[in-house]
């Protein structure tokens, strides 16, 4: 991807020496003929929340597990404030992990599995720090129960208690909550942003779940087969994707063929089916004539045939509804366009406007700043899948 | 998806009455065979051992013998054949423990690093059972064999006096035993190690475990039940066993199963053979209990 490797570039630059969070280098991991894990660059600033998105199998426990020790790189270098750790044994990295499968000891009981970083760096105050993280976790009423007599969220609790009581240089965490119900979900990803914030530890937050990656972390990483497609703050990631995999993966995302006709200052000129279209510079990232035109749901707005929108923007008449769903707060319409795509729409149920019927005619209309511009090689379907389930 | 270690516990669902009724008959249908099995060759023998122990010694096969409730049979029994009987428990002892160690290694070795190698090497530690046990432990003695080549060897090195040998030694009896029962330690521990999940390993590691540290805290705990159930298989036939020590020993190595089987055929002198016998077994279910207990609350430790 060349884009994220000018990213990683870009950053790693100036401050190649002084940079003291976890640096992933050139990081790469085969099995055999397939690579899981591929010429990886990464920077996590100390201290950040940092979350790494992606579809199942895209590399992300393969990625965390190098960064553990547990697995060996097969080329490429890991640096934690500035100490090459890519050798290092597990057990003496200051890192440690919250397991996509807990793997809590079964023989233990949850005090003990609590405490044993604790015990084996031979820690003092041990049961003090034991009761006090499991009252964070709300667990204070189990500790003498077995893993297996524990539910799955609270097994997932004691997991993350078990991990975060050594206060490691960096926590890492393999969808920690996958197995909680919404409410508790919702609680201890607070929990967990405040924690995060409070002992200013550096978190890998690896998730299937983009809301839970934008709400909690200051950088996301959206990774697809072995690769980061684009890392940046979530409002960045969403609001400018770079690929067509990210614009799909993180939201949705309406993506139109056009014809680059111009670039002149800073604003690009598309021809989009007859339509002349602007993007800015800024967030355009096609490099040839060709390119996607890609805008949000929720930033076009529909409206009758010929009626002045309040955007003064790019406008698209001609448009027919094929389908409506009421949602509530929104309404999401499917609008078929003259050349035979069907748009989404999400229009905020304010009152101001009415709801449009199948079949009625509109005008769509969206402003200049909110579309960007993706290179035409790529799949427009790439990631779609994947993000909307 | 953590692995459970030890017992779950048991809960049986509700049932109707009737149902509940028929499936009790059916439980007590399908004990029949086994009850009469150990009424046949448990209870009758055990009562008749129980009994001949009691014996007066005054009697003889061919004049019979007379109950009197001779309790002290047991004492005598102890007084004469202390000796042996302290060296079954001993050698017993000693094999258990060189089992263990040899076949924890192994265990551990064809559950974690064979690979596809496991079921070829599960299959060559049952190979011995093709053979007949006493068979192996005569080719023991050809291997032990004064002027063989081991015990030259040990000559050679000055590990061994000149006139120094191996067969009718400790040595050679602890030998045979620890050979004979490796496989029943081996097949248990592999059972157990087997059943360890090694992303526990891992994680013992990641926190801050070092592979011995882990190797005590995760593996060996998580082993114990093979670890118990091993030991039993392999001391409790140890401690009875003759053919070793008459195969591989001299009467300075005699066991209290060969005294066992001497009086049996013959001194044929019955009360002090079952007085002995029950001895034996007393000892051993005491050792045994203790042990069980031990260990299983080392389990929940
Ligand atoms: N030990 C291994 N041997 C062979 N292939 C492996 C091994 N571990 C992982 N892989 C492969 O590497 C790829 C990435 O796996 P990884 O577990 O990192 O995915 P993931 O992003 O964590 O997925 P998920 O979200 O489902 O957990 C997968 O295609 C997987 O099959
Ligand atoms: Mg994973």
């Amino acid at each position: 991807m060349s884009s994220s490797a000018d990213v990683a570039q870009e950053r790693r630059a100036p401050a190649r020496a002084s940079f003291d969070g976890l640096r992933l280098e050139n990081l790469t991991k085969s099995f055999g003929a397939f690579t899981a894990v591929d010429d990886l660059d990464l920077d996590v600033p100390r201290g950040s929340f940092f979350a790494l998105l992606g579809p199942s199998g895209c590399g992300k426990t393969t990625t965390l597990r190098m960064v553990a020790g547990l697995e060996t790189p097969t080329s490429g270098g890991i640096t934690l404030a500035g100490q090459d750790i890519t050798y290092a044994k597990p057990y003496k990295r200051p890192v440690n992990t919250v397991f996509q499968n807990y793997a809590l000891f079964p023989h233990l009981d949850i005090y003990e599995n609590v405490a044993f970083g604790l015990k084996r760096r031979k820690a003092g105050n041990v049961d003090a720090q034991v009761k006090e993280m499991l009252s964070l976790v709300e667990l204070d009423s189990q500790t003498r129960k077995r893993p297996a007599q524990l539910s799955g969220g609270q097994q997932q609790r004691v997991a993350l208690a078990r991990a975060l009581i050594n206060k490691p240089e960096v926590l890492l965490l393999d969808e920690p909550l996958g197995a909680l119900d919404l409410k508790l979900r919702r609680n201890m990803q607070i929990e967990l942003k405040r924690i995060q914030t409070e002992v200013g530890l550096t978190f890998i937050h690896v998730t299937h779940d983009q809301e839970e990656a934008m709400t909690m972390a200051d950088t996301v990483a959206v990774m697809n087969a072995g690769v980061i497609e684009q890392m940046g703050a979530p409002e960045e990631l969403y609001e400018n994707p770079r690929t067509t995999f990210v614009a799909n993966f993180l939201g949705q995302s309406n993506l139109i063929e056009g014809t680059i006709k111009g670039r002149s200052g800073d604003l690009v000129t598309v021809d989009m089916h007859g339509i002349d279209v602007s993007v800015p510079a800024a967030r355009s990232h096609a490099d040839g004539d060709k390119g996607w035109i890609g805008i949000r749901p929720e930033k076009v707005l529909i409206g009758d045939p010929g009626e002045q929108l309040d955007a003064p923007g790019n406008s698209v008449p001609g448009g027919v509804v094929s389908d409506v769903s009421f949602v509530g707060v929104s309404t999401q319409y499917l609008v078929r366009m003259p050349w035979g795509q069907e748009l989404q729409v999400f229009a905020q149920n304010t009152g101001h406007r009415r709801i449009y019927r199948s079949g009625e005619q509109v005008d769509l209309s969206w402003r200049p700043d909110y579309a960007f511009l993706l290179d035409a090689s790529q799949d427009a379907r790439a990631g779609a899948q994947e993000g909307t389930d | 998806m953590a692995s459970t270690a030890g017992t779950a516990p048991v809960t049986t669902a509700p049932a109707s009455d009737d149902s509940s009724r028929r499936r009790g008959l059916t439980g007590y249908v399908l004990l029949v065979p086994g009850v009469v099995w150990l009424a046949l060759f448990f209870v009758i023998p055990f009562y008749s051992l129980v009994a001949t122990s009691l014996y007066d010694p005054g009697g003889s096969v061919f004049s019979g013998y007379e109950m009197s409730y001779q309790f002290s049979n047991y004492w005598h029994a102890i007084q004469d054949y202390w000796e042996p009987l302290l060296r079954s428990l001993w050698y017993a002892g000693l094999a258990t423990l060189i089992c263990l160690v040899l076949g924890y290694v192994l265990a551990y070795a064809i559950a974690f690093k064979a690979g596809r190698w496991k079921n070829l090497m599960l299959v060559l530690v049952i190979a011995p059972f093709f053979t007949s046990f006493l068979v192996r432990t005569l080719s023991w003695k050809l291997i032990l064999a004064d002027g063989g080549l081991i015990v030259n060897s040990l000559q050679a090195v000055h590990l061994l006096g000149p006139d120094g040998r191996l067969l009718a030694t400790p040595f050679a009896v602890i030998c045979g035993i620890v050979y004979n029962f490796l496989p029943f330690m081996v097949l248990p521990l592999f059972a157990s190690i087997d059943k360890i999940d090694h992303r526990l390993i891992e994680a013992s590691s990641d926190l801050y475990a070092n592979p011995f540290v882990g190797f005590w805290k995760v593996t060996w705990p998580l082993s114990l039940p093979g670890v118990v159930s091993g030991t039993l298989l392999t001391f409790i036939p140890a401690a009875g066993d003759y053919i070793n020590a008459q195969l591989l020993g001299s009467p300075n190595q005699r066991m209290v199963g060969n005294v066992i089987q001497n009086l049996f055929t013959q001194a044929n002198d019955y009360p002090a053979a079952g007085a002995l016998s029950m001895i034996l077994m007393i000892l051993i279910v005491a050792m045994v209990l203790f042990y069980v207990r031990r260990a299983g609350t080392e389990e929940l430790l």
